[in-house]
């Protein structure tokens, strides 16, 4: 990954022609409208199986959820081509197909749950309208973000705002009594707001981030130091060990006041993995997971739900009948097992047998209906947006955008992970949301902010100096580098 | 900064990679587990949308549809429907969405759903040809008028128990009866509390047990038709049927005695009688010392020759083990060297299915050769063409052809000492009653009445096993479960033949 892939600099040939944001073969962005126009494409399709299959009747009016899909992310795409026309063209288009599969599948759910809930002369309130609203919302949020924040440096200065916001919405549901913060599925991470339910932890990991990109940056010296040397590794000084244990404490926190594992991993990974890119020291990584493992094990002995998960993680089918064991994720492997290589077909599964089928199980109902090659489709896709995002911070020149870019990146990739691991069972099951797919606004909304910044990031290191022509980086003399650029790699 | 950015970006794509592999894990080499673990419902639902196949019975000309589909307009679109649901249940088994499949239903499975390797021509076919693919149908061997008797006669009198008939030529299963018995119409219902309520009122706390199939799937002690395996093991030894044998009235087994069921001399006072006249009284001294005379190897291996301790006969629904010995350790072993003796007459810890019961008479009628049993007559695709067809199975020599027709000789004799309704004039049958107590306290505890028979004695068509477990029976079962047995044997040899 390292080959310097397409779009990262400009070709020779066009170096002068770059400096009019309208020119297409520097922006890209007409590449970006052709993958948008075939992400509406599969979408639809995606959409006429369902319909197919459950034999609803097929009407032009999917045609018009096409074109409306295509419509609302045209809309984003004209906004990226004014706020930030030299974003990285494959983001968005990998996050609307992401986004409409999502639909599709919450869609897919709904008439199943809704068939069941007819059968048993119950009420039902569908699911996917909401989430088509909050897609909107969550669209508007990118937006604003790109409107709002022309340059990601300027992040830096409110960063403390940013830390303090964070901690304070992430601690938030556990303080709350419980009329505002109810406990669900075991954990105490919801607040509830009128007729909504928000998640704020969801936006707290975006100004975390931000936060420590900074506080990292700013400091970065200081944990460059070396510290006394132990067995030929240079260990940091105690007092530079603080952000780690500030991490290790609030992971720790997470879990034991709200019972929510996965956020408690992605924080610590993440920060973990972001402290790493900011030293470029090892040793961190060593002593983070040192930490974690001691976390993990005391955690183990103190706490029944951690020894519950990693029982049903062990042998779901053998706790399948514990109250709390592992029904919910044997039945996901179930449909994993029983959807095979190329799956039932979108619409010809049985998905809904999985409890939290489009949340947390979104990813049990693609293996389902569209296999092994869907769901390895679905992870190539996250693959390739996420590497558009380390690829820009690669690129840009500046450190915070590089540490932000690199950590936001991880981040996608670190709960695709856990959500995925904890599906196919990999890791145990914590219980996150599949970023862009699961039904749940709050999460949408916090990974729109997310890829709205990656976009942000990636039209700054795209965007032509003024003055400067941009030059290929394998060329570029030391001395004209910028900043960083000075340390080679060893 | 780039190095550790690309060194995460490398990690990222190892997350990438592990998940993948670990999916290729699930859904490629694990993916059978998943699917056919018994808690997957997917495969009963998708199946049961699909156009099962029939279960029938074919007479002739006539077609006798024992399962069928129905087309619904619901999302299950097919409803299992079964013609005279209990009198056929323990043939057909049943197809519930909510409880799986049992009996037949589940052993031949993916023939009636379609999946069977056997059917992929057709399948294939129905996918070009835009048709829903349709399960293949299984045709049984079953004598639908053996069958109803043999049900009624039981029903009739309250009796809970079992018949099981074979064609002792070719191991064809001609009845198989199990009462009290269930209508699976109830569990294949599509309203969901409707199945649940059946299912409940069959299977909890329930003592009749009607989802029970006792023909296969529950061992009785045989009693006295257990010294058929005696007899036959001591003709194989080289005695003949006139030989004489001890009439005492009683044999010392350790601190107890053995006696006769009349508890004196087992033929007036003669001390010795010959075997015939031993078996036609059911002398318990005769054949307890015949036993203990050849050893426990002649008998187990003459049990064994017969198929009791085969674990792995399937007829294709699975049939429980026959022992000899206690069967959690030991099912061919005998655990006491005086064991023997009450072994021979069918008690202490002997137990057989009617099931295998059928089988040794049906291998004394048929000369001494098992066949095997089986239900299933052909496999038909969805168009009634024919897949395959009954394929009869010698499981081997249990005795001599002329052991057997000394066998069947004194069998003639003892039916001619068993009383009961159904004898004709015009029919020599071959038979054995017995009378097997039960629990802890056998003289206050209801016996199991057995009765074993084969008929016409020279010319062998139908070999019946009968248990009767008694509700409040005083007398020897002979009568009450003969009468069922000729009832059966009458039915399905029609009417003078």
């Amino acid at each position: 990954m390292g080959s310097p892939v397409q779009g990262a600099v400009n070709g020779p040939a066009t170096g002068q022609s770059s400096a009019s944001p309208e020119s297409t073969a520097s922006t890209r962005r007409g590449t970006e409208l052709w993958l948008l126009g075939f992400a509406a494409f599969l979408v639809t399709g995606a959409l006429m199986l369902v319909e197919a299959n459950q034999e609803q009747a097929l009407t032009s009016r999917i045609i018009w959820y096409g074109l409306a899909f295509l419509g609302l992310f045209g809309f984003a795409h004209a906004a990226v081509r004014k706020f930030a026309p030299y974003a990285d063209p494959l983001i968005l288009p990998c996050v609307a197909v992401l986004n409409g599969l999502g639909l599709v599948i919450i869609y897919r759910i709904d008439l199943a749950l809704s068939e069941r809930a007819l059968q048993a002369g119950r009420e039902f309130n569908d699911d996917v309208s909401k989430q088509i609203l909050w897609t909107a919302v969550a669209l508007a949020f990118m937006l604003a973000v790109l409107v709002l924040i022309k340059d990601h440096r300027t992040l830096t200065k409110y960063s403390y705002t940013f830390g303090l916001a964070g901690l304070v919405l992430l601690a938030l549901p556990a303080v709350l009594p419980n009329v505002i913060a109810p406990t669900i599925n075991g954990a105490k991470i919801w607040l509830r707001v009128g007729p909504f339910s928000i998640q704020p932890g969801e936006f707290s990991k975006v100004l975390l981030l931000v936060f420590f990109a900074a506080f990292l940056v700013s400091k970065r010296d200081l944990f460059m130091a070396a510290g006394r040397r132990v067995f030929g590794i240079d260990l940091p000084r105690a007092r530079d060990l603080g952000p780690v244990l500030v991490a290790w404490a609030m992971s720790l926190g997470v879990l034991i006041f709200q019972k929510d594992l996965g956020t408690s991993l992605l924080f610590y990974g993440t920060i973990l993995v972001m402290l790493y890119v900011a030293t470029e020291r090892g040793v961190w990584v060593g002593i983070g997971v040192t930490l974690f493992v001691g976390g993990a094990f005391v955690a183990y002995q103190l706490f029944t739900h951690v020894q519950q998960r990693v029982a049903n993680w062990v042998d779901p089918l053998e706790t399948y009948d514990d109250p709390g064991g592992g029904y919910q994720i044997a039945q996901g492997l179930f449909g994993l097992g029983t959807g095979g290589v190329g799956g039932t077909g979108l619409g010809a599964g049985r998905p809904d047998l999985v409890p939290l089928a489009n949340t947390d199980f979104i990813v049990a109902a693609i293996g389902e209906e569209l296999g092994f090659i869907g769901l390895a489709a679905l992870l190539l896709i996250y693959t390739v947006l996420a590497l558009r995002g380390m690829r820009s911070a690669l690129a840009v020149r500046d450190t915070f955008g590089k540490l932000l870019g690199g950590g936001l990146s991880f981040l996608l990739v670190m709960q695709v992970f856990v959500v995925v691991g904890g599906v196919t069972k990999l890791i145990p099951m914590t219980g996150i949301t599949a970023p862009f797919l699961s039904y749940g606004g709050s999460s949408l909304l916090a990974n729109y902010i997310l890829v709205a910044l990656l976009l942000r990031i990636s039209d700054a290191a795209r965007r032509p100096q003024s003055g400067s022509r941009p030059r290929p980086v394998q060329q570029a003399p030391i001395a004209e580098a910028h900043t960083v650029m000075v340390e080679r790699p060893t | 900064m780039n190095t550790p950015l690309r060194r995460v970006g490398l990690a990222m794509l190892g997350m990438i990679i592990l998940l993948l592999a670990n999916a290729t894990y699930i859904q490629i080499f694990n993916a059978d587990d998943y699917r056919k673990d018994y808690r997957n419902k997917r495969i009963a639902l998708e199946e049961y949308s699909r156009e099962r196949g029939k279960i029938l019975v074919r007479n002739g000309n006539e077609t006798l549809i024992l399962a069928t589909v129905q087309a619904t307009n619901d999302r299950l679109r097919y409803l299992r429907q079964y013609t005279n649901g209990p009198l056929y249940a323990p043939v057909t088994g049943f197809y519930s969405t909510r409880y799986g499949a049992g009996g037949l239903e589940k052993a031949e499975d993916e023939i009636l759903n379609g999946s069977d390797d056997r059917l992929f021509v057709r399948r294939l076919s129905d996918l070009i040809t835009g048709r829903d693919p349709r399960g293949g149908n299984v045709e049984l061997t079953i004598n639908p008028a053996a069958q109803t008797a043999a049900y009624q006669a039981m029903e009739a009198n309250g009796f809970k128990g079992s018949v099981v008939a074979l064609d002792p030529k070719t191991g064809a299963i001609l009845t198989m009866v199990s009462t009290p018995s269930y209508d699976p119409n109830q569990l294949a219902a599509h309203n969901g509390d409707a199945q649940e309520a059946a299912w409940k009122s069959y299977n909890e706390n329930n003592p009749d047990k009607p989802m029970l199939n006792r023909a296969i799937a529950e061992s009785y002690p045989p009693g006295s038709t257990f010294k058929l395996v005696v007899a036959a093991a001591a003709l194989e030894d080289g005695k003949s049927k006139d030989d004489p044998v001890t009439a005492t009235d009683s044999i010392k087994v350790g601190g107890s005695e053995l006696r006769n069921y009349n508890r004196g001399y087992c033929d007036n006072s003669r001390t010795t009688v010959s075997m015939t006249t031993a078996l036609a009284l059911s002398c318990n001294t005769a054949f307890a010392q015949l036993a203990k005379d050849m050893g426990e190897d002649a008998l187990i291996e003459q049990a064994a020759d017969f198929g009791v301790g085969e674990d792995d006969l399937v007829v294709p629904t699975p049939v429980v083990q026959s022992c000899i010995g206690p069967k959690a350790d030991s099912c061919m072993q005998l655990d006491d060297p005086n064991a023997i003796y009450q072994s021979a007459i069918g008690q202490r810890d002997v137990r057989l299915t009617p099931m295998q019961n059928a089988q040794i008479v049906a291998t004394i009628a048929n000369g001494g050769e098992r066949m095997r049993p089986q239900l299933v007559k052909s496999i038909l695709a969805p168009d009634l063409s024919k897949i395959s067809d009954f394929d009869e199975d010698s499981l081997g020599s249990a005795m001599s052809s002329d052991s057997a027709d000394q066998l069947r000789d004194m069998m003639v004799e003892s039916e001619k000492r068993t009383g009961g309704n159904g004898k004709r004039s015009d029919l020599v049958i071959a038979s054995k009653t017995g009378t097997a107590e039960t629990g802890n306290d056998p003289k206050n505890t209801p016996p199991f009445a057995w009765y074993v028979a084969f008929a016409p004695a020279d010319d062998p068509k139908i070999a019946v096993a009968v248990v009767v477990e008694s509700q409040n029976v005083a007398a020897t079962g002979g009568k009450l479960s003969a009468a069922v047995g000729r009832a059966t044997i009458n039915a399905a040899l029609g009417g003078g033949s």
